[in-house]
């Protein structure tokens, strides 16, 4: 068993009488206590209300047993919502903040025999790619612990990666689950946009906000999201389509499958040993009876401009909410006690780190007068000819294979001057979120160094269902996900 | 297009977004969202005549629930996270406005 296991091994267990709940929360804390030290993994852990909840579970077994999660120790980004539970976005402005209520997905999870552990490390307000715009410090690799773990769900990737628990949720608006659980050599998926409630997701980019499993199998993914898909009243944008039980769904087969690569895309800029992974990967799938389709999306280049225009301003927007005046941190100059501009210009400024500021002036600028119209609005109508890309090549394939990051981890503090370069490493995955296709990455090999590459396969909308089976055809064939990190190796 | 960002630029928007920024800040900043926008400036080589803008992949809004008063927050726990507020008023406190 790798680490904690699987939540397939862990709820068969719970299932048989082999092990109560608490015996695993109590797994889950070991590993958590052994490894986090070191991998800072997670911002806040509940011990006391994980095994609170276990023992819970323990007395009324009966009513838990058929539940889907039933024991199965999680952990939540620290930008959803638990109720009680402080959750700081990694932001100062939110250091000491605690929700008076759950997060859609939150409540789903516990509803079906959940026992959240903790709340995982991430980039502020989920504005980065490695983890290392965290307020609270970096999370690190568990493969290698002087590179980052990706972002912004660093930790989430990390709690997984390393054994700690089997699934965390993480949220993904420019491929901040898949690039992460590529990095770590885990399973990341973005649903399709709707089809897992946003409520209690602390806003970034509202239109590509999608709240998504990270996971050690593709198996264990399909699981989470059946448990929290489907729709909500308390989010107008979640979609009203039916929830498959996507595990049943699986059948490990790729026959007869049509996966499109765009050839322009993915030769440039890949580093080589990435490039090698994903082209082996390729040759599986073909070996398992898919076929191989070159496709064109000549508006896929322009998707990191379009990106970044379109985030910004919606972030810009959304952070205007942290003023210092109904929750989180306020600064109070005591010289003008009776200015109000003063304490909510103070109170950001103090709170804010350099990232969030960076986007919020870049977001504000897009959206000012004279401005609006050359970049907001032309952003816009290139994400629609994006859009329209993936629609023709729909007709033509099943899936869409790409890497998910041009590059494996890199070292801590290498990028952290350039934000452009950091951006432009997001080229593969911010499309999905623009056209709000589904998408998952899976652990496609390793580099020399034995850093983890991931495959990233975008799908049609609400179809997460073929998605998956060929994401889990290609587990089958190959196995990469039973490979341990070091860091794992010697924990409880 | 501006063809880069001054400090004075970053200082006015900054202003819009009630945000401050130290000196060295608006330095920094200049010139890494003067490089962003050079880098974002390629979508204006892209030919939009006619194209609709996408704000939102949803269409439709097929979870809008009835028209109807249910029960939000109660006022003590939409109160706890304030850092002034007058729980027994019920009210959150700022800096004086009038004077």
């Amino acid at each position: 068993m790798i680490g904690i296991g699987t939540i397939r091994d862990i709820r068969d267990a719970f299932r048989r009488g082999d092990r109560p709940a608490v015996e695993i929360c109590e797994q889950a804390i070991a590993r958590i206590d052994a490894q986090d030290p070191t991998l800072h993994a997670f911002n806040t852990v509940a011990r006391d209300r994980a095994l609170e909840r276990a023992a819970a579970i323990d007395r009324n077994r009966s009513r838990w047993i058929d539940r889907p999660l039933a024991g199965v120790p999680v952990a939540v980004k620290d930008n959803l919502s638990v109720r009680g539970m402080r959750t700081t976005a990694s932001s100062k402005i939110l250091e000491q903040f605690v929700p008076p209520f759950d997060a859609t997905a939150v409540e789903r999870l516990e509803a079906a025999g959940a026992v959240i552990v903790g709340k995982t490390n991430c980039d502020e307000f989920a504005m980065g790619s490695s983890t290392e715009n965290s307020a609270f410090g970096p999370t690190r690799n568990p493969w290698a612990i002087d590179r980052i773990p990706g972002g912004s769900s660093g930790g989430s990737a990390a709690a997984v990666a390393s054994g700690m628990v089997p699934l965390a949720l993480g949220s993904d608006t420019g491929g901040s689950i898949r690039q992460p659980a590529a990095l770590c050599g885990i399973v990341g998926l973005k649903p399709t946009y709707g089809r897992v409630s946003r409520y209690g997701l602390l806003a970034f980019a509202s239109s590509l906000d999608q709240v998504g499993p990270l996971a050690r199998t593709v198996e264990d993914a399909a699981i989470a999201l059946s448990v929290i898909a489907g729709p909500d009243v308390k989010d107008a944008t979640s979609s009203r389509q039916p929830v498959a039980d996507y595990a049943a769904a699986l059948r490990g087969e790729a026959k007869g499958m049509r996966i499109g690569v765009p050839p322009k895309l993915v030769d440039e800029g890949v580093d080589p040993e990435v490039a090698a992974a994903f082209n082996a990967a390729l040759d599986v799938l073909r070996e398992n009876g898919a076929s191989i389709v070159n496709i064109d999306l000549p508006y896929a280049a322009a998707a990191i401009p379009v990106y970044y225009l379109v985030a910004t301003a919606e972030a810009s927007s959304n952070l205007a909410r942290y003023d210092g005046v109904r929750f989180g941190f306020r600064a109070m100059p005591e010289a003008r006690r009776d200015d109000l501009k003063t304490m909510y210009a103070q109170t950001r400024a103090r709170g804010f780190g350099a990232e969030v500021k960076r986007r919020i002036v870049l977001g504000t600028y897009v959206l000012s007068a004279g401005y609006y119209d050359a970049y907001y609005l032309k952003a816009q109508q290139v994400r629609t000819l994006i859009r329209r890309d993936y629609e023709h090549a729909f007709e033509r394939v099943d899936v869409v294979a790409m890497p998910t990051s041009p590059i494996p981890a890199f070292k801590l503090g290498e990028r952290s001057s350039d934000p452009l370069q950091m951006y432009l490493a997001d080229v593969f995955t911010v499309s999905a979120n623009l056209a709000g296709l589904p998408a998952v990455s899976i652990p496609c090999g390793f580099t020399a160094n034995r850093l983890p590459v991931g495959l990233q396969l975008t799908g049609r909308l609400f179809d997460e269902t073929t998605l998956l089976g060929i994401a889990h055809a290609y587990e089958q064939q190959t196995g990469w996900w039973k490979q341990e990190p070091p860091s794992g190796q010697t924990a409880a | 297009m501006p063809a880069g960002f001054s400090r004075s630029d970053v200082e006015a928007i900054a202003r819009l977004a009630n945000l401050d920024l130290t000196d060295a800040e608006l330095d920094l900043f200049a010139r890494q969202l003067g490089d962003i926008l050079a880098y974002a400036n390629q979508v204006q080589s892209i030919d939009t005549t006619g194209v609709p803008p996408t704000a939102s992949v949803v269409t439709r809004h097929d979870a809008d629930r009835a028209d109807e008063i249910v029960l939000g927050l109660d006022r003590p726990d939409a109160l706890a996270n304030a850092p002034d507020a007058n729980r027994e008023a019920g009210l959150f406190g700022v800096p004086r406005v009038l004077s």
